[in-house]
Order: structure tokens, then sequence, then C-alpha cells
């Protein structure tokens, strides 16, 4: 009987490559068990078992990647949905690496009085009854680490989807715990949730941009897979009003989540509302999914017309760098600050993107754009989780101090905390012997080899500016006096302290010894089709 | 012993100022002994490897060590590697020597000072960055020790933090340094492009086959490092304010030392200048105008210590107008730089103990006959003196004078202005000594004047005997210009008239200057500064304009900018939509309810942003 409804002789199973989609598949299954344990267990196992769980996951899925990446293998799986190439893997093995790392922050229970940075019961109203009971009883929401594994997740599918679709899916798949996890604060719920809706408004709109992007390109070429799409355009003639137009739009997409200008605005409301060690995951890891992601699709599927879009983001380069480094410059909360200078480094990023230097196209002196992004995202990504880090233990009575005036005179109070964020500042601001020195050079010179010296003229004199905000925090902390109320410096527990020093020891490593990572960012080669 | 430790020479201060500045309070007690040993082993090393040097041919005493591969890219390589040879051997003998003298200076010093080990920690660090600077082997690994002492100066001239006048002299000294530091990173990206690499022995290899354009736009970004760290006009203005950093370290770093990394850049880089004219007469202007414009602002200043930074810019003015001629000048710009870090570091030192005995007032108005007070101060002080005024056979005089004879042999008017400069310079320092150490009493009741202990005459004497005998470096047999040629080359310039009429020119030229300088300042020294003075005093006092000009050229319009980016940013796009919000009336106010403001102005700075990015790409198809 179903014999007739379903014609099984002519079905063939679609042909799914385990073995190499095993960290996602990791990852994903380890995020529907989180949100079983929160259904079945008893509340107060949930804590540990879930912090288990995300850990276990995170690790298991590292390694891997690692077997992965050792093996060499580069394919497209899943039916030509998904691209485990080379880049692939190094961004799978960099956003897990961050991940657990944040999600250590994540667990951090004993700077504010055991409870963690996230609201117990967020559906109660803030300032209410029900809200005071729940943080006397020690409510806590414990569904952040399924959150936090399906965003990874989603992050990493991102990374490496061959095909618009999928591409879509798992930017909805990482954002949508991403505006559920801004909007959890426990302190200052008002702005968080503030930041949570009008992140989710905004992200929903350049979702809409892209998804008609990308319509637009099917109806171009015919497919949503990006080697489609390649082909599509050194065959076909005409209809480029269309190509363009799907172009323009689905580069608004993928700007808005890398942070670029003019899309940036949501950048420092959402940075600065969000909790603090969430604020850290996504500065890193949705900029490093976001850059890959854009780079895949302009590099695989809209190589064939770079030197259409080409100076389209050459524009939005210049004013990423010049807005985002000059704004900072006035921020008075050291969250806006980071943010402002998170889209400063997405500037500094696009450089090299633009830059095009590609083994493919001629340009075979020295690095990579792919490998300098990869290299720089690395640099980036542990000293903004690490920055933010030491943001969490800067508190006075109303939770986090993050106001910069009273970050004042810090370095006198307590010297080793405000010496590390004054280097992770440093890193930011591409010192010598920190990583984001090498970071700087790498992209600069991708850019400048590529023949984009005009960028990296801009870059260097944005950077100088840069140089200037980071330098007058450090002077506030060291050459201040401090004031008689200043804020305490919360003694961290474990996971705050392998949090902080896992990323100040990445960026003193990649400082002095870049070698080995560049050598892998070389070696995971460029993008496959 | 041999060649191939010489990465002992950096690796022994740095350890050096790990330790202090790492081992926090445990290390208190002796932390300012093992702070001045460091120097010290690093400069009987130094002495070792010279006079191993001496032993062996011309060709064989430049080696490079290649310590370990940086990180190499694609077909870029950069290695950690040190390279010794005679012209950074002479630099680890300075920054050693001298280093080590105000090390010693200094545990006198700062004795009262409860951050004392703070202090040795980054003086130590300094020595370490500026070893690395000028033995590294490619302008990279330069340019890491060019930041590296930036740092170093950034902490020092803030270490009173307590001081707001400090932190802001700080700053200001880290910001205009990066604005030099563009050129340096801008010209290893564009050798990296030209030629691959950036080592001294590609560049060196590769200059002479440049297109002049390239040729000039190298020397130009190197001009651009040299003019930050050298303190030269245009990117003077930071070294007068950081002169609120301890005294010692105004004698080592904004003296001797790292405020002379800029003419030990322009001198290795002597291939590329070689090839470019433009830019050679690029750097010789800049000197002679710092040399010029620093007189000038001594001339006016009170404060001891930033008449003597002004004077420091202006004698390392000489030195690049040296570098700026050519091999004719390498050897004796290098020449001049060794014999200015003996009597100015004397003289720094010689400024720290007057404000040592006069509770660290450093206003001249307030000294005056201060000889009788401190002997051992005022002798070292007027060999200093001697010095810098070339009156022979103090070593200045050699080496000023050369640079004279030189710069007239090539241009008379570069000339002419080297001798007005050493006349200049005759009047302002004759000044600073008659303030200081002559005339009448004016300093107040409660301070008595004493002499400093030994542990802070003892450099005195010594520099003080270096200032005196640093010209044999010359005189015995042109021995610096034979030693420095291997590296940067040398020819006989042709003096348009005799050096005997060249020199006594000069000597009368300098006892004109000095003898005004008595004239005026011999007694009737108002204790306050007179304020109705000529405009060329305002001039000079105001440093020539100097910060007015940043302010108006480079901060306001930055200042503006910013004010305008950040408006757009927050309200210009707002601002828009209410205007836009007044003509749709109501049904607008309506929709705004329930709307949260903000959003809505975001998104719609969004759609304008994807309406550039379409128009963007389109314009591209279209044109």
């Amino acid at each position: 009987m179903i014999a007739h409804i379903l014609p099984l002789a002519d079905f063939t199973a679609p042909k799914i490559e385990y073995s190499e989609l095993s960290p996602l598949l990791v990852v994903f299954g380890a995020a529907c068990v989180g949100v079983l344990a929160e259904a079945f267990l008893p509340r107060p196992l949930r804590h540990l078992v879930q912090l288990a769980i995300t850990v276990v996951a995170v690790l298991v899925s590292g390694v891997l990647t690692g077997i992965l990446m050792n093996d060499n293998k580069e394919l497209i799986a899943a039916q030509g949905a998904i691209s485990v190439d080379g880049p692939a893997l190094f961004t799978w093995l960099v956003l897990l690496a961050l991940t657990l790392i944040s999600v250590l922050l994540f667990a951090e229970r004993s700077v504010d009085g055991g409870l963690s940075a996230f609201a117990g019961q967020a559906a109660a109203v803030p300032g209410s009854e029900a809200e005071r009971e729940g943080t006397a009883a020690k409510v806590e929401h414990t569904e952040i680490f399924p959150l936090t594994l399906f965003a990874v997740g989603g992050m990493m599918l991102f990374a490496s989807a061959n095909d618009l679709l999928v591409l879509f899916v798992a930017l909805e798949v990482f954002s949508l715990p991403l505006y559920l996890l801004c909007g959890l604060a426990r302190r200052r719920r008002l702005i968080s949730q503030e930041a949570a809706m009008k992140y989710f408004l905004l992200g929903a709109f350049s979702s809409a941009f892209l998804l008609f992007g990308i319509a637009l390109l099917y109806g171009y070429a015919g497919t949503m897979s990006l080697g489609g799409i390649s082909d599509a355009l050194s065959t076909q003639t005409g209809g480029d009003t269309i190509l363009l137009a799907g172009t323009g739009l689905v580069a608004v997409g993928l700007l808005f989540k890398v942070g670029a200008v003019p899309f940036h605005s949501w950048t420092p409301d959402v940075y600065q509302g969000a909790p603090t060690p969430v604020t850290g995951f996504m500065a890193a890891c949705t900029k490093i999914a976001a850059f890959i992601g854009l780079m895949r699709v302009f590099y695989v599927a809209l190589g064939g017309t770079r030197w259409d879009w080409a100076p389209m983001m050459w524009i939005v380069a210049i004013l990423t760098m010049v807005v985002g480094s000059i704004v900072a410059i006035t921020q008075t909360d050291v969250k806006r600050m980071l943010a402002y200078s998170s889209i400063a480094h997405a500037g500094f990023l696009l450089t090299a993107f633009v830059g095009l230097a590609q083994a493919g196209n001629g340009v075979h002196n020295g690095i990579t754009s792919t490998q300098a992004v990869l290299f720089y995202l690395v640099s980036y990504g542990f000293a903004t989780v690490g920055a933010f880090a030491v943001v969490t233990l800067v508190r006075d009575a109303g939770g986090e101090a993050t106001h910069l005036s009273r970050w004042a005179g810090l370095g006198k109070k307590s010297p080793l905390l405000a010496g590390i964020f004054a280097f992770f500042l440093l890193s930011f601001a591409g010192i010598p012997l920190t990583a984001g020195f090498t970071g700087k050079w790498a992209v600069f010179s991708a850019a400048w080899t590529g023949g984009a010296w005009p960028l990296v003229v801009v870059a260097v004199l944005s950077s100088l500016v840069a140089a200037f905000f980071y330098v007058r925090v450090i002077v506030l902390m060291f050459f201040s006096d401090l004031p008689a109320d200043a804020p305490d410096v919360a003694l961290p527990g474990w996971q705050t302290t392998s949090a902080v020093a896992l990323g100040l020891a990445a960026t003193v490593v990649l400082g002095l010894v870049p070698g080995p990572l560049l050598d892998l960012a070389a070696r995971a080669g460029e993008f496959i089709r | 012993m041999s060649h191939e430790l010489t990465w002992l020479l950096v690796a022994v201060p740095a350890v050096s100022a790990a330790i202090l500045l790492l081992g926090g309070k445990a290390t208190n007690a002796w932390g300012h002994l093992l702070g001045t040993l460091a120097p010290l082993i690093a400069f009987a090393f130094g002495v070792v490897l010279f006079v191993q040097m001496q032993g062996l041919g011309t060709e064989e005493r430049s080696e490079t060590f290649k310590l370990f591969e940086w990180f190499s890219v694609g077909s870029i390589k950069v290695d950690f590697s040190l390279l010794i040879d005679p012209l950074s051997i002479l630099f680890v003998l300075l920054i050693t020597g001298v280093g080590s003298l105000i090390h010693i200076y200094s545990i006198g010093y700062m004795e009262h000072d409860e951050r004392r080990r703070r202090f040795f920690g980054y003086l130590n660090l300094f020595i370490a960055s500026m070893l690395l600077l000028v033995l590294a082997a490619d302008y990279l690994l330069v340019f890491v020790g060019w930041e590296g002492v930036g740092l170093a100066s950034y902490l020092l001239i803030g270490f009173w933090q307590h001081k707001n006048s400090a932190a802001v002299a700080a700053k200001k000294a880290f910001v205009v340094n990066r604005v030099g530091d563009i050129g340096l990173s801008l010209a290893v990206m564009s050798m990296w492009a030209l030629f691959g690499s950036s080592a001294f022995a590609t560049v060196d290899a590769g200059a002479e086959h440049l297109s002049p354009t390239w040729a000039t736009l190298l020397g130009l970004m190197l001009l651009l490092a040299a003019c930050g760290k050298s303190a030269q006009v245009p990117l003077q203005s930071w070294l007068l304010d950081a002169m609120e950093g301890p005294t010692p370290v105004s004698a080592l770093i904004h003296a001797a030392t790292m405020v002379t990394a800029g003419v030990y850049l322009v001198v290795r880089s002597n291939a590329i200048y070689e090839v470019t004219d433009a830019a050679s007469t690029a750097v010789v202007i800049v000197g002679t105008v710092t040399a010029l414009a620093g007189a000038i602002i001594g001339c006016a200043k009170d404060d001891i210590k930033k008449a003597l930074a002004g004077s420091t810019m202006s004698q390392i003015g000489y030195m690049m107008l040296a570098a700026g001629l050519g091999p004719v000048g390498y050897a004796f710009a290098i020449f001049h730089l060794l014999t200015h870090g003996f009597f100015k570091a004397n003289m720094f030192l010689g400024a720290g103990s007057v404000m040592h005995g006069m509770d660290d007032d450093v206003n001249m108005r307030h000294y005056g006959a201060l000889r009788k007070y401190m002997k051992v101060t005022f002798v070292t002080f007027a060999f200093g003196y001697l010095a810098i005024l070339g009156i022979p056979p103090f070593s200045g005089f050699f080496s000023k004078d050369h640079i004279i004879e030189v710069a007239f042999a090539e241009n008379f008017v570069v000339g002419l202005c080297a001798l007005l400069g050493a006349g200049i310079t005759a009047f302002y320092m004759t000044r600073l000594m008659m303030m200081t150490f002559f005339g009448e009493k004016r300093w107040e009741k409660d301070v008595h004047p004493h002499e400093s202990p030994s542990v802070m005459t003892g450099p005195l004497i010594i520099l003080a005997i270096l200032s005196l005998v640093g010209g044999a470096l010359y005189f015995a047999g042109h021995w610096i210009v034979d030693w420095l040629e291997p590296v940067t080359g040398f020819e006989e310039a042709e003096p348009a008239i005799s050096a005997l009429a060249m020199t006594l020119i000069t000597l009368a030229v300098v006892l004109v200057g000095a003898a005004i300088g008595v004239m005026l300042f011999r007694r009737d020294i108002p204790r306050e500064a007179p304020v109705r003075v000529s405009p060329v005093t305002t001039f000079a006092r105001r440093d020539l304009y100097g910060d007015a000009l940043n302010e108006t050229v480079l901060m306001r319009p930055g200042q503006y900018l910013t004010r305008t980016l950040v408006w757009l940013d927050n309200r210009g796009v707002d601002g828009l939509v209410n205007g836009l919000a007044a003509l749709f009336g109501g049904m607008s106010g309506r929709l705004r309810r329930f709307q949260t403001g903000f959003v809505r102005s975001y998104a719609l700075s969004m759609v304008f942003g994807a309406a550039l990015v379409v128009v963007a790409l389109l314009a591209v198809r279209l044109s």
C-alpha cells in the first residue's frame, strides 16, 4: 500500500558524510541533550550537568575538528550544502576554543554573590516581588548552556555553508539564541531587554535584506549553491541588474552581522545592554562566523564579479575604520568603547578582504587574504573575550561599573587586573610583541600586496586614532587618582580566572611566536567550491 | 665569549627588567642594584666584542646572527636576527656605557622614591629595547625595538603619575611618536612589496634598482619615522614636555640615546638615501630647521631642563643635517652623536644635581651663584658647556666643527645656518651658565643648596672627562671615519675655504655668542620672568608656536570630525527622521508611539546603507 504512494525504488537517500560533519553533529546533538536535561533534571543538578554537557561537547567537537584538519580532508558534504574545507575547519576550531572560554564566563557565580550574570527568571517583571523571591532562592536560567550550543553550532554551519539557503538557515540558528541571551542580564534588566529587542528587530530587518538578496541571486543563476552561482556568472549574459541588486542585498545582510558601517548602529547598544559574558561571546564568535561567511560568499560565488563589488566594499571598509575609531574616542562606557573598537577591527579585517590577495588570482607574494583574516580573527577573538572577562570583575553595588570614569586609578587598586586589561588594549592597538600587532601586519600586508594601498594608508591612520583611545584608558587606569568611592575588584572564581588566563596566554604567545598559527592558517588554504 | 652570544646584550637587561617588574615588593631591597648591574654586564660584554672586532679584518667585522625564524609567510620571511657591525657596536657602547653611569646616578637621585625598583625596571626595559633597535638586522625588528623604547619612554615620562602634567606629557609623547611610527610601518610594508623582505641585506642590495619615485617615498617615510623619534620639526613638540620625567630619564632617553634613534635610522638606511636626492635634501632641510628652531627655543626657557631640551633638539638637528649630506657626513653625524651623548648626559645629570640641591626647583631665575655651593657640579657642568660650545680641545669642538665644515662644502646656505646655530648655541648656553652658577643668589631663605652625594657626582666626573677626551675618536688618526667606512662609505668633502680658516671663523662666532650671553646675564636677573617682552621672545617661549600649530592643524579639525561623526551617529539620522515626521504630521506621530525611536532610526540608516551599497554597485557597472 505504501509502495503505491511512495515510489521507493526511485528514492535515493541523500548521502551524508557523517564523519566529516561529526563536529557539527556533536554540537547540535549535545544542545538537544541539554534541552532534555533541562526538562528532566532536578533544579539543583542542572547547573553542573549543563556545564559538563557543554564543555564535553565543545571539547569532543574540537578534537574531531582537529582530527579532520590533520587528515587534510577537503570536500563538499551533505549533497553540496556544506563545505568542509581548510578555512571552515580552522574557523570551527577557533569558534570552539572561544566558546569554551565564554562558557566558563557564563558559568561564573562567585563575582556576584553566588549568582551568575543571568537573570533568575527572565519572565519576571524587572524590580517585581517575583524577581526578588527568585533571587533570594538563587534561581537560575540554565537554558543558557543549550542556547549557547545552538548558537555556536549555527555559527559553525554559517562559516561552512556552501549554499545560500543553508547560509540563511544557519544565520537564523545562531541569531535567535543570541537575541535571547542578550535579554537575560540579571543587573540592569531593562537596558538588557531593550538591547535584545533592538538586536532582534534589526536582525530580522537585515535577515529580510539577505533573504531578498538570495532570492534575486537565485533568480539570476537558477541555483542556490555557491559554485553554481559562480558558474552562472561565467556563462550567463544579461540579467545584470538582478545580479547586482542581489549582490548588494546579500552584502547588506552579511555586513550587518560583521558590524560594518553603515550597518553597525546596533552594535554599541547591544554590546552595552547584553550581559557582559554574552557580549564577549558575541563580539568574538559572531564576528568570526560572519566574516568567514562573508568571505566565502563573495570569494566563491561572486568572485567572478569582484571588480563590481570591490569598490563598494572599499567604501564600506573606509567608513567602518574611520567611524569606528573616531567615534570610539568620545565613548564614556567601557563596553561601548569596546563595541566601537570592534567596529574598527571589522574595518581592518575588511581591508584584507577587499585586498583580494588570493593564490588564485595571481597574487603569490606572501600572505593571502584568507590567511591574514583567519590569523587576525584569532588574535582579536582571544583578546576580546579576555577584555570582556576583565570588565565583569570591576564592580560596585549596582553590578559592573562600566562607566569609564569609574575605572580611574584602577591600576593603583589592582595593578594585576589593570595591567592585564592594558595588555589587551595594547594588543587591540597593535603594539609589537602582542598578537594584535602580527594580526594588523598580516591584514595590512595582504591588502597592500593585493593593491589596495589607499586602504592601508587609511587603516594605518585609523589605527593611530584607535591607539589614542586605547592609551587614554591606560592613562586613566594608571595615571589618575583613585577616587574615594572606587568600585571593587571582585575576586574571580576559577572560571573567570581561567578565561582571562587563556585569553592572555593566547595574546602573549601569538605575539611572540606567531609562526605556527600563521602556518596553520596558510595550510587552511583557500575556500573550495 | 664570542659574537654568537650577541643576543645576551639584549637578554641581560630584558631579564633584569622582567625580574624587577614582575618580582613585586620582594625585590625592593636589592632591585636598584640588580637594575644597575644589568647594563654594566652588557657594557662589559660590549667592550669585549669591541676589542675582538679590532683584531678582525674590515670585512669580517659585520656579522649577522640568526636566532630563530620569527615568521614566514609565503615568500616573506622575517628572521629574529641581530647584526653586529662597526656602527651598531658604537651604539652598544654608548647605550650601555652612558646608561650604566645614569643607572648609578639614579641610585642616589631616586633614593627617596618609594617606587625606585619600578623605575629601574623601566630603565632596564628601555636599555633592552634600545639595544634591540640598534642590533636588529631587519627593519621589522627595528620597529619592535622602536616601539619598545617608545613604551619605556612613555612609562618613564609619566613616572611621577601624581603630577597631571606628567601624565599629559607622557600621552603627548606617545601620540606624537605614533605619528612617526606610521612612517616606519609604511616603509616596512613597502619594502615587503618592493623587495619581498625587510632585512637590511636585501634592502641594501635592492636599493640601487629602485625607481626614483619609490626611493624618494621610502626615504620620506623613514624620515617621518626619524622626525617622530628624534623630535625633529614638525614632530618636535613632545620633547619639551617630556622633561616632566625624572632627570636621569631626560639624560638617558631624551638626550643621549633614544632621541638619536632617528639619526641611526637615516644612517643605517644610507643605501636608500644614496639613490634619492629629494629625500636626502628633505633630511638636510629638516635638520637645519630643527637646529635653528631648537636653539631659538633654548634661548627663551627659564626652566633649566627645557633649555637643555631645546639644545638637544638643536644638536640632533646638526646630526640629521650631517646625515642628510650623504657619505661626506655620515661619520661626522655619528661622531657628534657620540660626543653629544657624553656632554649632554653630563649636563642633564648636572642639572639634576642642581635641582637636587635646590628642592627640585627648575626655574633658573631662582638660582644664581651656585658655583660656590656645588663645586663638583659646577666644574663638571662647565666641561659639558665648553664641549657643546666647541671650544678646543673639548670633544664638541671636533665633532661640530666638522659638521659645519662639511655643510659649507656642500651648500653655502646650509653652512651659514649651521654657523649661525653655533653662535646661538653659545649664547643660550652662556645664559644658562650665568643664570645658574654666576651672578647673585636669588633663592629663598629656606633653600639650602648643597653638593650631591658621591654616587651622583661620580658619574658626573666620568662624563665630564669623556666630554673632554671624546674628541680623541677623531683626532687619533681619523679613527671614527675609517671605522665606519665599511658601513656608511666615506667621501672627502671639498672644502670651500681652508679648514683652519673655517675653524677660526666658527670659533669667532661662538665667542661672540658667548660674550653677548655674559654681557646680558651678568647680573640683575629678575626673579619673575618679565611679561612685557619682544614678539621674538614670546615666539620662542611658546616653542615657536609648535603646540598652537598642532592644535589648529590636527587637534581642532580632529575634534570637529569626531563631534560631527558622533552627532551624525547618535542624532543626525534621528533628526532627519524627526524632520520627516514633522512633514507627515499626525500620522507619523501616532505611528511613533508603537516604536522605540532609536531602532527606527537605526533601521533607516540601514536602508540608507543598503541604498548606498546598491548604488555603488550599479555606479561601477554603469560607469
